[in-house]
């Protein structure tokens, strides 16, 4: 990884499972923010689902996606929530998802662009592999960052899997 | 009641609290508008499937051999 980023924070789940991890008091002196994000969630099924709020704003939000499956290639968009998709606790044991949020210019008085690029992983044909395109329409400086698990009709026992992980960096030119 | 772990990247300090009310009714809410609409795309996916197997069939009864009907599309 190139020097111009730093490590900020890093936050490894314990045996709590908790249903949210939340980056707060981000300080605005880098130019972006990136999250390498490894998890796993509790839902019953090969994938879950993560949202993504800045701020702790549920609003504005949205995204495009390009999805592959392992038979298909799709597309979906929304324009209600920030999501991607992560490992559920049917794929292969002790298997996690991976994800890059990378947010630039995440201080700025603009609307702020995500790009997340993020995998399940599961030896099996259904994984998936994913690039989303994804906006924040707000000009607030973005001071805190949160991951949630959620999925459908298992919300509310929809959480973060042990040993689940996720370190912010912030980037600078210099 | 669901947690959250707080990473406060002033001081390096975790916590765990519990979701507020509110933050749970979110949770919720932003995970059924997903999946209605992730159930809204599939549906029309499926649609647009179903017909293109339709149009595919039609045109094979009419005599195109799968590699004409292929170059259709």
């Amino acid at each position: 990884m190139a020097n111009t980023y730093t490590a900020i924070a890093t936050v490894t789940v314990d045996g709590s499972a908790p249903a949210s991890i939340e980056f707060t008091s981000i300080p605005a002196t880098y130019t972006d923010l990136c999250v390498l994000l490894s998890a796993r969630g509790a839902r019953a099924a090969v994938s879950t689902i993560a949202i993504i709020n800045f701020n702790s704003s549920t609003s504005n939000l949205s995204h495009r996606r390009l999805l592959g499956n392992g038979s298909a290639a799709s597309s979906d968009n929304n324009a209600t929530v920030l999501a991607f998709n992560f490992n559920g606790s049917t794929g292969t044991s002790a298997t996690f998802g991976n994800a890059t949020i990378y947010v630039p210019n995440y201080a700025s008085s603009n609307a702020k662009s995500v790009s997340i690029d993020a995998v399940t992983e599961n030896n099996a044909t259904s994984a998936q592999v994913q690039l989303l395109a994804g906006l924040w329409n707000d000009t607030s400086a973005i001071t805190s960052l949160k991951i949630t698990a959620v999925a459908g009709d298992l919300v509310t026992t929809s959480t973060l899997d042990q040993y689940s992980t996720a370190t912010l960096y912030g980037i600078k030119n210099s | 009641m669901p947690t959250k772990l707080i990473v406060d990247c002033s001081t390096g300090v975790t916590t765990e609290v519990e979701l507020t009310a509110e933050e749970v009714a979110q949770r919720e809410a932003d995970a059924v508008a997903f999946a209605e609409i992730k159930a809204a795309e599939e549906a029309a996916a499926q649609a647009k499937a179903d017909a293109k197997a339709s149009a595919e069939a039609k045109l094979a009864a009419l005599g195109l051999t799968a590699d004409e009907i292929a170059a259709l599309n």
